[in-house]
């Protein structure tokens, strides 16, 4: 196959792209010349496909094909059907900040019931002041395409000390079909502050859509936070995320992922670890169906010695759905006493399903604990036959099953309030199985 | 009419033939016993009985309360008021044992067109009959069988038998893996759920559980069939002279 070709066939309909994105992007010249050069790297590489190692599994060039227009800023209209789909996801007593078809609505952002600790711009307001804000240490064509067309976002930063009892749910929420968002935002989280961000993605009756977000997350020393990714897509769009994550010392963070829409989805996390004696717990569910693909790749990084990282991944598989999961724990040569494990389970419900699962683990430091586990397989027949025998019809006895294969995932999940609508999605998710 | 009929039963799994004609007739408030060497069959009865899956009817029914048992999915049979204690009940890691228990139960009663029970009101009725029985409430919040000795396995059974009460049990090999003790809080937990309108098949290969639970018929199985039929003597009579003398007679 003749690369050159294809790269040259994706550059062309991205510089289309950006002449035409141009006009909306924000930002003063020399952030439009910063987009610029993001988006010729971008243009360089093109669309990720199976020959880049970290993309193996999921080839954009194959599934997605070709990035779709930028979606028009919205009107009145797409903002009321926004409204009612916000509505419907909010998450009881958390903050709302609301992005629609990539730029913020403050007008559906419960901007006042923030704490005072809290402090949110909209990424737009805030190009010109940090020019930080759209570079990342990655050269991933997806990343860099991001900065070029990222048209708002949210950035927030959580004061040193702060106890939000609220959580903060970032909700993109798509209303234009066949065309695409591009959000960044930043988290900031204080020395010993405790915090939890919720982020959800959802459709409000749009199809076909596509989001690329980029989300870069920095916690200070001693803080406590609860990072939970709901993305529950259109069933058509398509969806890559990417993060960026730096752990200070003697932090807590406990992330969770859960994928139960898109056609194409893939969620790549990165966590490097900055600061001795913090802990991490990754926690992910994929629950796929007819032809959906979903990616769940994260890099842990444990830069420094004395950190404690545990990754628990569960992945239900029905139809023809495909399941990937890359992850890898990085040991630098200092990073002595680092604990790190992750497991990673596949549930395939027919026969077609597929589930890649990727492990890596690269060791430098010599004295370390690091393990890694990986298992697929079907629901077993024997405990499927006692739950019938006991009067529960097929459906249901799967149900009770798989709901315990990805609980022990879900159950990481310290609130309750927020535990159980996760729990609820799963529901609907497992009710919606033909 | 009798609660269960079992007319010349056939039954194979893979390409080898289990049952090769078995009939059994037991009717309400009957308690029988099915012994047998090892590879008579008895299990397989037991199985077929309760639907599970691999095994193939080739000739012969299964009739309950008159319906066809073969037409009807397991958790058909459940509803209809089969219950069949397993001789190695599964764990369920991460299924709650309270919450099994009443998606079980309301799962049964849909099917028969019941109400379901409220939360409350299933939490008052699990007190009641765990408290008859002498389990532990602590055992009810850990996952299904999850850590479960051999004895609590077989009485989380028994507290299911009486949970979903259901008119006929099948006890496969309820002794296996059980020391005395536990052979015997479990057999309590049984004959207390005799009653005029529940009938027991308890299936072992050894007399000793019959000393706790007396049977009204005793049947011997051999090679796929049913060999000899009596009262609760036969099972002394077999412990003296073992199986051998029917073996030969198959």
């Amino acid at each position: 196959m003749n690369v050159a070709v294809a790269k040259t066939g994706n550059g062309r309909a991205v510089s289309d792209l950006f002449a035409s994105a141009e006009g909306r992007l924000p930002g003063s010249p020399d952030v439009i010349a910063a987009r610029r050069e993001a988006f010729e790297s971008y243009e360089r590489l093109g669309l990720p496909h199976r020959r880049i190692e970290e993309w193996k599994y999921t080839d954009l060039r194959a599934l997605v094909g070709e990035v779709l227009p930028l979606a028009a800023a919205p009107d009145a209209a797409a903002l009321k059907r926004a409204a009612d789909a916000v509505k419907a996801q909010a998450i009881a007593g958390a903050c709302k900040l609301v992005l629609v078809d990539g730029v913020f609505a403050a007008d559906l952002s419960d901007v006042k019931a923030l704490a005072s600790e809290v402090t949110l711009k909209a990424l737009r307001e805030m190009l010109d002041k940090d020019a930080g804000l759209l570079k990342t240490a990655s050269t991933d064509a997806v990343i860099a395409l991001n900065a070029a067309l990222a048209t708002d976002g949210v950035v927030l930063s959580i004061a040193d000390g702060a106890q939000l009892s609220a959580p903060v749910q970032i909700i993109h929420v798509a209303t234009a079909a066949s065309a695409s968002a591009f959000t960044r935002s930043r988290v900031a989280v204080g020395k010993g502050a405790r915090a939890t961000i919720i982020e959800s993605f959802v459709a409000a009756g749009a199809k076909a859509y596509q989001v690329n977000d980029a989300v870069i997350v920095q916690i200070g020393d001693d803080a406590d936070v609860a990072h939970i990714r709901l993305m529950d897509d259109a069933p058509d769009a398509v969806n890559v995320t990417s993060q960026f994550v730096t752990v200070g010392a003697n932090t807590k963070l406990n992330f969770f992922n859960m994928t139960t829409g898109a056609a194409v989805s893939r969620l790549q996390g990165f966590i490097t670890f900055s600061g001795e004696g913090s802990e991490l717990a990754v926690n992910g569910v994929n629950l796929l169906k007819k032809t959906e693909h979903g990616d769940t790749t994260l890099v842990v990084d444990h830069a420094v010695p004395n950190c404690v990282s545990r990754e628990t991944f569960r992945a239900v598989i029905d139809d023809r759905a495909h399941s990937v999961f890359q992850g890898r724990i990085i040991v630098r040569p200092d990073a002595q006493k680092t604990d790190g494990k992750m497991m990673t389970r596949a549930l395939l419900l027919s026969d077609e399903a597929e589930a890649d699962n990727k492990p890596e683990l690269e060791i430098f430091a010599d004295d370390v604990s690091c393990g890694h586990g990986a298992t697929a397989g079907a629901l077993d027949d024997s405990l499927l036959f006692y739950l019938k025998a006991r009067g529960l019809p097929e459906k249901q006895a799967q149900a009770l099953l798989i709901q315990a294969f990805v609980g022990e995932a879900i159950e990481q999940i310290a609130d309750d309030g927020l535990r159980e609508h996760v729990i609820g999605i799963a529901e609907r998710w497992l009710e919606q199985r033909s | 009419m009798a609660l269960l009929e079992v007319k010349d039963l056939k039954v194979r799994v893979e390409e080898r033939e289990i049952l090769h004609g078995l009939s059994l007739t037991v009717n309400e408030g009957e308690v029988h016993a099915i012994m047998g060497p090892n590879g008579s069959g008895k299990s397989t009865l037991s199985h077929v009985i309760a639907g599970k899956p691999g095994y193939e009817v080739t000739d012969g029914q299964i009739l309950f309360k008159g319906e066809d048992l073969l037409e009807m999915e397991p958790d058909e049979r459940a509803a209809k008021g089969v219950f069949l204690a397993f001789q190695y009940p599964v764990e369920i890691p991460g299924v709650a044992t309270m919450t099994f228990l009443r998606t079980a139960l309301n799962a049964q009663r849909k099917a028969r067109g019941e109400s379901e029970y409220s939360t409350p009101d299933f939490l008052k009725k699990v007190r009641e009959v765990s408290k008859s029985l002498n389990i532990p409430q602590d055992m009810l919040k850990r996952g299904v069988n999850v850590g479960f000795s051999g004895g609590e396995k077989k009485r989380n059974e028994v507290l299911q038998m009486a949970l979903f009460e259901p008119s006929l049990c099948i006890l496969d090999e309820m002794d296996s893996g059980l020391d005395i003790d536990a052979l015997r809080i479990a057999a309590d937990g049984v004959n207390a759920l005799r009653s005029p309108g529940r009938a027991m098949v308890v299936i072992t290969h050894y007399q000793r559980l019959l000393n706790y639970i007396v049977p009204d018929f005793v049947h011997v199985m051999s090679k796929g069939r049913v060999v000899k039929s009596g009262g609760k003597d036969l099972a002394l009579e077999l412990e003296a002279s073992g199986y051998t003398q029917f073996e030969d007679a198959a």
